[in-house]
């Protein structure tokens, strides 16, 4: 096993082993603790451009499989483990997570330790970070990890959208036509709407009002994806012009910061982000707490206490985290607009908050 | 939500003695409970047997009842109570049985008692194998096929269904009892009956065998508002078909991806919701099988459970204390996690490490006991260990085992093994089968061989193989370098392991020397409930080996996250590892009473021990908690990590049992500070000869003795001494191998039997002291002054090992001046080994002598008996002593008495009676017989039980019901005992008779009880056709059974199908002369009055009361 470096733009670095293809990968460095779904995270378009540090120590175990990628790659920058399965067991793997790695090009450093990682990331923020197989010294890889841009202003949707439109069939009869507009989405998205009878046409990042109109949606549905969301101004305007014509719409993640600003609220991006699916949300309305899977870096800042006044009516924050009163949800008092800041697909992460698609189907119902 | 305004005063149930699957778990959960129901302000009563519990503690709740945890006292309780709830979901499966049990009698209705954490429909539905299967169907899941049964012809019907093999389970148990797999009709013929019998509806699951499939646990926690969190998924290594309690386990899972494991959480909260556990924790078993990924259900456990406690121990998420917060109306969002104390309880823990639980056996005490493991679970203990990788927390549960191999590659494997038997040894689950697994690998088998024939996934198997693949590569490398110690240390290799392949670093020792040297040391981590993601507020730590960070500023340390504090001098109180028989829950007691007291006197209390089930490893028992193995090297990693954060005042080895006192001599020798008794001074106790000599200058008798290497020499010495002898192996601990011989014939055969008769390893030959009394004392020193805690005469005769004998204490029919000479010989004997701490004393009385047998230099088995038969905190008033408090001291602070000690306890104070309890149902010879029930010097108990009254009779009737179900009041009563016996019984067994039973004797017996009058029927032994005694005790004819044996050793003792014959259908069976005259006192008790119940707290308000007017100090009996 060759030697890898891992430097982080304050300086700090650690030594470890290679894993994955042998190069240089930079990004910005983030954690997740999810202890399952290695393979979902990795395809994750969300994590264009980002460095990911698994805190679970075993990752590979389970191989890769045909079935459980999110996208047709995988999208992380760089990939950081404590200990890589050498002989993956699963009756559904097809390959071994260093196979997929090495085809697709992505370095990875394995054997460090990723809690002291986290830790770092935790107590300083995320930041940017450089690893390296391909044998330089600390010095120099610090020096590029430091020429590299940050997340800060990252305009990155268009880079991971899909290139055309396309068509998620509805499973059994199509009862609703949806909209989604990829901003980076996961294929586990359009699966759970096509399971409540929607047909769904993914359109690429750039769409405008006039081509998401065009497939004549019930509702539209705006994707999670990378990058900075005060950067995302074209899906902004998109959105403001439905909530306009009272389209319903339905955001996630990026999308929901996507909603918020076309309300008039600002984003911000948080110290080190909520990577995980162990997080918990609350439904301010009913109280009750769901298990979440969350990839944001950023956030909504919105009031709290009630609804405010927007140009499209009252909003209100519908949802937050526990953990840290993270504005988790949106919803539009007086337009058929809801979104969340996690993963109501949750691939990975727990069911928990697949019944917010059955509220699209309800909005888009009532509208 | 608030917490209900309606309860103010809540009865909590235990779950009585320790005994094969309800372990000290449930004192661990039920002590959680009575604090948190305490800190709210609610009036906590409480019922449990089990003395050496932390939860019976008189200042856990505000009326504690150490009464039998059975429906009958428990609804005398109630009628004193008047509790407004009850919780039983935290006091196992025996909790949960009384509740059901109060319910059906009306008893819960009639003081209007509300059932909380779970109802009892949702304990049905949970534990009603029907059911829940029922239930699981009907959420669109799937379960093994099968038939509920209540009859045998059922039973062959549904067999005839489904095809064999099957399995069989019945409902309401815990554990596996009476539970197996039968293969075809003549295995499923000889478990029909006692599956019928171990479930106490009369049920059995007949189901369709899912074995080599792999198994999973998940533990799940919901509130009233209906939030449901996963604590912890728990994979086993060992497939379905191994009990989960007898399985090596890891968490989190390693094997799964996240759909099938969002499936299994699916299915797992949708069965919770549709059973109805209200609030609570609950645990779900899944089978997956491994080609296909089909998921069936295997069981669910409508309350807290042993997995439930190593899920907490796992993960930091205090389950037991968050279920009694639900329990009372608490949601999960409203309750702080503990660990972050920023983030609530409502979420999943993420774990950045691996957990790995091993079993620990007792197999060798069991000789014939059929060693397979199945689904009835055997094991007597466990522990558990924490690394940053599978291999690091394995070898370190490994060698967490206190069993001679102390990892792979540190025992000797059997002679003459090749692939083909390795292979074959593999098909068969059994105690220790990674070793096996690591041989076969290392002989060459492959990882597809190896999963196949034992069902472990190979993920597993492969992990495995890389450590037979880093021992090659240690054994090969010229020298062991830096780069590659590193490698094995964070693979988890041990020191002892390293030496072993490297013999050129000259053990152990020199593996250390030279790892200190490259500066290879471990680094601590925390259990922080969230992988890191927030800042851990407690100090709950685990060791591992990480490499540093190589910042651009210059190298840096691997991080380690011990905070420094430097303010209070630090304890460090090592442990007692895992439960087994011998080093149980008494020891974690006496640990945690360390812990309690030594905080209150203004030290950091540090605790060490890697025993998932106890309070010890409770990380709000000590200030600081270490999760390790109790081994030189990680106690000394410990130890040097406690000394660069601040200053160690000591270290305690004394209450921990035999493991850390074991290491005292060690610990010194590197420096390391011991307080209480020196290392030297333990060594004058533990030694024999130099014991010799400490008796010899204090003028005490012990009995005669010499050693043997041969038959010839240990004939002579027994021909000096004089027949019967004592005879044991001299390199054992316990009471291992020890028997009592009577003539020269079982001299030979022991001697023959006896393996490893060397120089090195002689034979111990003691005179063995005949119909002599035994007596238990545990007295604390200062090196000075002596307090005697207790005295406890022995039921049984000496030749019963202490922990397996039931005594009173008061001493029943000493009299003052065998007091007085017990007194003087622990005064001497204290004085001339040095003890600073706890010393127990075994002596035994014969025509007037007082022997003594052994002395132990520290904490006891009966530490927490004494204690609370006295109203002494022993164990707390040792912890002082060691540091420095003296005995005076002590007494003036409050913790020792005024005056008087527990030798002259004053007239009218209760007597408690000590109870052993035993693990003979739980075993079967490979043939499927029972295994005897006869006791001898060599210890077989899982746990014990306290009875406590104003007289005698009461108080053993009631130890009696808590370990076995209560005496009999009326019927038929079976007599067989040896010649020697036959004098001693008649009036026994007259009073018997004199009070209404019927008696039936085999012909010996009968015609002496019909010489003295007694009217006795003849019965036929076994054999001796129909109508023989055992048929009559299979039939449910027998109450009680009284047996003394007829020969005394050797392999066949007569009687023996009649002991197993009682002990498989639950009734008493008296097996010594003396225990027959205790139950006919006990039974007259019963027949008398009303055997009441009575809080502790009001029993020691008497004792103290009674305690002032004792006149005098401590010496007034001298
Ligand atoms: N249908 C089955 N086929 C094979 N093994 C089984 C089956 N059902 C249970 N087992 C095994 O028996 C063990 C004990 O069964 P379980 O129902 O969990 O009893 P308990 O109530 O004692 O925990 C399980 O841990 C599992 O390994
Ligand atoms: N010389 C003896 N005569 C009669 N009984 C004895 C004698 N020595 C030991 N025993 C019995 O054997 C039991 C175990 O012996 P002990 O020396 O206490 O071993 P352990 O270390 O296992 O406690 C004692 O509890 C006692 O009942
Ligand atoms: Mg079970
Ligand atoms: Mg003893």
């Amino acid at each position: 096993m060759s030697e890898a470096l891992l430097v982080l733009e304050d300086g700090r670095a650690f030594r470890g082993s290679a894993y994955g293809a042998v190069g240089e990968a930079f990004g910005e460095a983030v954690f997740a603790t999810g202890m399952t779904g290695y393979q979902e995270a990795l395809t994750d378009p969300s994590y264009h451009r980002q460095v990911l540090v698994q805190t679970a120590p075993h990752i590979g175990n389970t191989g890769t499989n045909d079935d459980d990628a999110e996208s047709g790659r995988i999208w992380v920058a760089g990939y950081v483990v404590r200990e890589p399965a050498r002989t993956p067991s699963s009756w559904r793997a097809t390959r071994t997570l260093d196979d997929d790695l090495t085809a697709q090009g992505v370095v990875g450093i394995s054997g460090i330790d990723t809690r002291a990682l986290t830790r770092h990331l935790r107590e300083r923020g995320a930041m940017r970070i450089g690893v390296s197989s391909a044998g330089t010294d600390e010095a120099s890889l610090l020096e590029r990890v430091r020429a590299q841009p940050g997340m800060l202003g990252a305009d990155l949707c268009a880079q991971v959208s899909t290139a055309g439109p396309y068509v998620v069939p509805a499973i059994g009869p199509a009862t609703r036509r949806v909209a989604a507009v990829d901003l980076g989405i996961k294929r586990m998205t359009p699966r759970r709407m096509a399971e409540r009878g929607i047909e769904v046409h993914v359109l690429p990042a750039t769409s405008t009002a006039d081509e998401v109109l065009a497939v004549d949606p019930d509702g539209v549905f705006l994707s999670n994806g990378p990058g900075d969301p005060a950067t995302a101004d074209a899906a902004v305007a998109l959105t403001r012009a439905l909530l306009e014509r009272r389209v319903p719409v339905f955001g996630i993640c990026f999308g929901h910061q996507v909603l918020g600003r076309a309300l008039g609220f600002d984003t911000y991006k948080l110290r080190y982000g909520h990577r995980g699916i162990n997080q918990p949300v609350q439904d301010r309305a009913t109280g009750r707490v769901e298990v979440t899977a969350h990839n944001h870096g950023f956030a909504l800042r919105a009031p709290l206490d009630g609804p405010v006044d927007t140009p499209f009516g009252r909003a209100e924050v519908s949802h937050v985290c526990l953990n840290d009163d993270v504005v988790e949800g949106l919803r539009c008092l007086d337009r058929p607009a809801f979104s969340v800041q996690y993963h109501p697909e949750a691939a990975a992460g727990p069911h928990d908050a697949g019944y917010l698609f059955d509220r699209f189907v309800k909005v888009m119902a009532d509208a | 939500m608030p917490r209900r305004a309606d309860i103010s005063s809540v009865l909590v149930i235990g779950s009585g003695p320790i005994v094969i699957g309800q372990a000290c778990e449930f004192d661990y959960s039920g002590t959680q409970a009575c604090r948190v129901l305490r800190a709210e302000g609610i009036r906590v009563s409480l019922v449990n047997s089990n003395p050496a519990t932390i939860m019976t503690d008189p200042e856990f709740a505000d009326a504690t009842y150490i009464e039998p945890v059975t429906p009958e006292f428990v609804a005398q309780v109630i009628a004193r109570e008047r509790p407004d709830a009850l919780l039983a979901t935290l006091g196992g499966q025996t909790a949960l049985n009384v509740a059901v049990a109060l319910h059906e009698r009306g008893i819960l209705a009639q003081y209007g008692v509300e059932l909380i954490g779970a109802d009892i429909s949702a304990i049905k539905a949970g534990e009603d194998r029907q059911a829940f299967k029922d239930v699981v169907r009907s959420v669109g899941g799937e379960v093994p096929r099968s038939a509920v049964c209540r009859s045998v012809e059922s039973v062959f019907a549904a067999v005839a269904d489904l095809g064999y093999p099957v399995v069989l389970r019945p409902s309401y148990t815990m554990g596996g009892a009476g539970s197996g797999v039968a293969h075809d009709t003549a295995q499923l013929r000889r478990m029909v009956t006692a599956g019928l019998a171990a479930s106490p509806t009369h049920e059995l699951l007949v189901e369709e065998s899912v074995l080599g499939w792999k198994e999973y646990e998940l533990e799940l926690m919901r509130d009233r508002e209906d939030n449901v969190v996963v604590v912890c998924p728990i994979e086993n290594i060992d497939p379905m078909g191994v009990h989960t309690g007898d399985s090596v386990t890891v968490a989190p899972a390693m094997t799964l991806t996240d759909r099938e494991y969002q499936a299994m959480r699916d299915l797992a909260i949708a069965v919770l919701r549709e059973v109805g556990v209200d609030t609570g924790g609950c645990n779900i078993q899944f089978a997956v099988h491994p080609g296909t990924g089909r998921l069936v259900v295997i069981e669910m456990n409508p309350r807290v459970s042993r997995s439930s406690a190593l899920a907490s121990k796992a993960t930091g998420f205090p389950i037991a204390k968050i279920a009694a917060k639900l329990a009372i109306g608490y949601t999960l969002a409203e309750i702080p996690n503990d660990i972050t104390r920023v983030t609530p309880a409502c979420f999943e823990p993420s774990l950045d490490y691996v957990v790995v639980k091993v079993p620990r056996f007792a197999f060798e005490k069991f000789p014939g006991a059929d060693a397979e493991l199945t689904t009835t679970m055997k094991s007597v203990g466990e522990a558990m260990a924490f690394g940053r990788s599978f291999g690091e927390a394995l070898q370190k549960a490994m060698r967490s085992m206190e069993t001679s191999a102390a990892g792979f590659w540190t025992g000797s494997a059997p002679e003459g093994e090749t692939l083909s038997t390795l292979i074959q040894a593999l098909r068969v689950p059994h105690d220790g089968r990674l070793y096996t697994v690591e041989r076969a690998l290392r002989a060459g088998a492959t990882v597809p061989e190896v999963a196949a024939v034992t069902g472990i996934d190979p993920w597993f198997v492969d992990q495995v193989l890389s450590l037979v693949e880093l021992r090659a590569e240690i054994e090969a490398a010229p020298v062991l370098d830096g780069p590659l110690l590193l490698r094995a240390k964070r693979a988890g290799c041990s020191d002892r392991q390293l030496a072993v392949l490297r013999p050129e670093l000259a053990g152990e020792d020199g593996v250390r020397a030279l790892r200190h040297r490259l500066g290879i040391r471990p680094v601590f981590k925390t259990v922080d409930t969230c992988a890191a993601e927030f800042a851990a507020a407690t100090p709950y730590h685990y060791s591992c080996y990480e490499s540093g960070g190589a910042g651009v500023g210059g190298e840096q340390a691997a991080e380690d996250e011990v905070a420094p504090q430097a303010g209070r001098p630090k304890v460090i109180v090592l442990g007692s590892g895992p439960n087994r028989i011998g080093q149980g829950i008494e020891f974690d007691y006496s640990c945690v009473h360390a812990a309690m007291a030594l905080r209150d006197a203004g030290y950091e209390t540090v605790m060490v021990n890697c025993n998932p089930e106890t309070v010890s490893t409770d990380y709000d028992t000590a200030d600081r908690l270490y999760f390790e193995p109790l081994t030189f090297e990680d106690v000394l990693e410990v130890v040097a990590a406690e000394q660069r954060s601040g200053t160690v005042a000591g270290v305690v080895v004394q209450l921990g049992g035999q493991t850390p006192l074991r290491l005292a001599q060690r610990l010194a020798d590197a420096g390391v500070p011991i307080v209480g008794t020196p290392p030297e001074a333990i060594h004058l106790a533990e030694e024999r000869g130099a014991f010799g000599r400490v008796l010899a200058r204090a003028g005490l008798p012990a009995p005669a003795h010499g050693v043997a290497t041969s038959y010839d020499e240990a004939k002579a010495v027994a021909d000096g001494i004089g027949y019967p002898v004592l005879v044991r192996p001299s390199y054992v601990l316990g009471g291992r191998g020890m028997e009592i011989v009577y003539d020269d014939e079982h001299l030979a055969s022991y001697i023959g039997r006896a393996t490893e008769v060397t120089p090195e390893h002689p034979v111990l030959v003691d005179r063995f002291l005949d119909d002599a009394i035994e007596i238990d004392v545990d007295a604390l020193c200062d090196g000075v002054e002596v307090y005697v805690g207790g005295v406890m005469e022995h039921i049984e005769e000496a030749g019963i090992h202490s922990g397996d004998s039931s005594c009173a204490l008061p001493p029943i029919t000493l009299g003052r001046s065998d007091l007085a000479t017990v007194r003087t010989s622990t005064e001497a004997i204290a004085r001339g080994v040095g003890v600073r701490g706890l010393l127990n004393v075994q002596y035994a009385l014969k025509e007037d002598v007082l022997y003594v047998l052994e002395a132990n230099p520290r904490a006891s088995r009966t530490v927490p008996f004494v204690s609370k038969a006295t109203a002494v905190p022993l164990a707390k008033a040792a912890a002082r002593i060691m540091l420095g408090a003296t005995i005076a001291q002590l007494r003036t602070e409050g913790i020792l008495p005024a005056r008087g000690d527990g030798a002259t306890l004053p007239v009218g104070a209760p007597i408690a009676v000590k109870e052993a309890v035993l693990p003979f149902k739980r075993f079967r010879t490979a043939e499927g017989h029972g295994l005897d029930s006869l006791l001898g010097p060599e210890m077989k108990s899982t746990g014990e039980v306290m009875g406590i009254d104003t007289v005698f009779g009461k108080a053993f009737a009631k130890s009696q019901a808590a370990a076995y179900g209560s005496l009999p009041v009326k019927g038929r009563v079976f007599v067989s005992v040896a010649n020697r016996d036959k004098r001693a019984m008649i009036f026994p067994v007259k009073r018997l008779a004199d009070l209404g039973f019927e008696v039936v004797a085999t012909r010996g017996t009968a015609e002496v009880l019909q010489r003295n009058g007694v009217s006795a029927t003849v019965v036929g032994k076994h054999g001796d056709g129909p109508g023989n005694i055992v048929e009559l005790i299979h039939d449910g004819q027998i109450d009680l059974v009284v047996n003394t044996p007829w020969g005394n050793s050797g392999p066949r003792i007569d009687g023996y199908e009649i002991r197993t014959a009682a002990v498989s259908r639950d009734i008493p069976c008296i097996t010594t002369v003396q225990g027959a005259a205790a139950c006919v006192q006990g039974i007259e008790a019963l027949i008398r009055d009303e055997v009441g119940v009575r809080p502790l707290q009001e029993l020691h308000a008497a004792l103290r009361a009674g305690r002032s007017d004792i006149p005098g100090g401590a010496g007034c009996v001298r």
